[in-house]
């Protein structure tokens, strides 16, 4: 053992950190959720009654469906815009890196700072959105006072920031499949389109499969954009109140720790089940 | 022609909220409300941004900023970097296993550990603290695991063995063999690292409770809360908070893009 041991301390401060940083904190998220605790006083053991709460909270599950709405909502747009600016960048010769940079700046763009942008375009008195829309005659949309508006507006940040990452992505993919399949397709009288489905998406399943993995924990976890655009209590009808928010506030605004570690409790769980879906699909794929 | 079209347009949507940020930080209050509202960039951006200054304490926030994002990048090059070195080219009992614990990590959603993580840095005393930004930030199972598969490929064993037979302990062959080839891969990891930082927004929010010790993007989101009526200033305030981050990107932009593609399709 003695001689390996360089080896084993030029991994130790991964395995160090993520034991005190990322394990601990875990466990003690499951520990913390047996209790009541104000953040300041005495912890006290509750036992289950943080669950029973929380199986009954009507605003746990409303968080959840908010959750699930946005990211079907922004996923689906996302993914498929990806695809389809992939394809179109693939078969363009010229200004390709300007495109891709032009493209993949949103995805590195502050998500503070965009939600803020997003929040005065679609501001329901003052925004540009319906600046535009009363300007041409229709009707002003309610965005971020309704409740589907609230849901549409965080779908529609979420959409302009991460398509081109998508895209880029899923250029990487195309580049990988031989171009003969395309000349064969082209020479065989296959459209565009039926290229697109039939050829392009069933070779790219890997690598649409790490989108849709890579959506889901993003989704999941929506928070930023929900705060900036909503506020801490989800705004209208609390429909931008996702589960990281709920979990948010009840811990750091409302002092309940414990409530505030079974709501994590309750999203990690969500996330295990959306992980094994995940991994099965991706075993599926890998069977011939 | 019909192509370029439609990139095109896409690029005009992905562009236009820049544009708009620009333009509402170079107007006033006034002309962006009025109707029709302004549309094109106005000469008011210094009187923006002077009232940001009153407003929040910018160069302290973008300090702590630059600082905290700057000690992670450079502990996360160090830390994972060795680590995936080490694991790419070293045979040690239980590489594989620890090698497949390190990514079963990766599983673990982030956000969710922000409760019990604050009640650690009270722990350690580290509330209000950069080092709470700093240091759990630095482990990074992505960036060990990026690295090693890059490692594997470029840094050829013979290399190594030559290293060896010379005399090279561990940490020179790392030093003198395996750094200078991952020089590439470092610049994706760095660049990748100091954007994360930078633009974290929930762990600052949370663990930064004194208020005049804030990120820029903590201190840009209470600028936009308590003065959500001057638009203008808020989105002077959100200029200053994007345009280093976006210098930063675009020096490096076209290998950053191309490697990160690489990966996810290799991964």
């Amino acid at each position: 053992m003695r001689k390996y041991l360089p080896q084993y301390l030029a991994i130790s401060p991964f395995f160090l950190l993520f034991g005190i940083f990322g394990l601990f904190p875990m466990v003690f998220l499951l520990y913390l959720a047996f209790h009541y605790w104000d953040g300041v006083g005495e912890m006290k053991f509750v036992g289950l009654d943080q669950f029973a709460f929380l199986v009954t909270d009507d605003t746990f599950w409303l968080s959840l469906s908010n959750t699930l709405q946005i990211w079907v909502l922004s996923t689906a747009p996302t993914l498929f815009l990806g695809l389809v600016i992939a394809f179109v960048l693939h078969s363009s010769v010229r200004f390709t890196t300007f495109y891709r940079i032009a493209y993949f700046v949103p995805s590195v763009t502050s998500l503070v700072a965009v939600a803020i942008v997003f929040g005065s375009i679609f501001s329901s008195n003052f925004g540009l959105l319906n600046a535009v829309l009363d300007w041409i005659g229709a009707a002003k949309v309610p965005w971020l006072t309704s409740e589907l508006g609230i849901k549409v507006s965080i779908s529609a940040l979420i959409v302009w920031q991460w398509t081109g990452y998508n895209a880029i992505i899923y250029l990487a993919g195309l580049q990988a499949i031989p171009s003969e399949v395309f000349d064969a397709a082209t020479v065989d009288g296959a459209s565009r389109w039926q290229i697109l489905w039939r050829i392009v998406i069933p070779m790219m399943r890997p690598v649409i499969l790490f989108t849709v993995i890579a959506s889901t924990i993003g989704g999941l976890q929506t928070f930023t954009e929900a705060q900036i655009l909503v506020g801490e209590e989800g705004g209208p009808g609390q429909a931008g109140m996702t589960m990281v928010l709920y979990l948010y506030q009840q811990a750091f605004k409302h002092n309940d720790f414990g409530y505030g570690a079974a709501i994590g409790v309750g999203l990690f769980l969500v996330v295990l089940l959306f992980s094994v879906i995940n991994w099965r699909l991706v075993q599926r794929g890998e069977r011939p | 022609m019909r192509r370029h079209l439609v990139l095109g347009f896409g690029v005009v949507l992905s562009l236009f909220p820049f544009y708009w940020m620009v333009v509402m930080a170079t107007n006033s209050t006034e002309e962006i409300l009025k109707f029709p509202p302004a549309v094109t960039p106005g000469g008011e951006l210094m009187a923006n941004v002077s009232k940001v200054f009153t407003e929040i304490d910018f160069f302290e926030s973008m300090l702590n900023t630059v600082l905290a994002a700057t000690g992670a990048t450079v502990l996360v090059l160090l830390f994972d970097s060795l680590a995936a070195f080490t694991f790419a080219k070293f045979h040690f009992p239980g590489r594989t296993v620890l090698f497949v614990l390190l990514l079963a990590t990766m599983m673990i959603p982030p956000q969710l550990s922000a409760i019990p993580q604050f009640v650690v840095m009270a722990q350690f005393g580290w509330v209000g603290s950069l080092k709470a930004l700093i240091i759990p930030a630095t482990v990074n199972a992505f960036g060990i695991f990026w690295m090693r598969q890059y490692i594997a490929g470029a840094v050829h064993d013979e290399l190594l063995e030559a290293a060896r037979l010379d005399g090279c302990g561990f940490l020179r062959q790392y030093w003198h063999v395996g750094l200078p080839v991952v020089r590439p891969a470092l610049g994706f990891l760095g660049i990748y690292t100091f954007i994360s930082v930078w633009n974290d927004y929930l762990w600052p929010l949370v663990v930064l409770v004194d208020p005049d010790r804030l990120t820029l993007q903590v201190a840009l989101g209470q600028l936009n809360r308590t003065h959500d009526t001057d638009y203008s200033m808020v989105m002077a305030g959100t200029v200053l908070a994007v345009i280093p981050l976006l210098i930063v990107f675009l020096i490096g932009a076209r290998n950053f893009i191309a490697d990160l593609a690489k990966g996810a399709v290799r991964g």
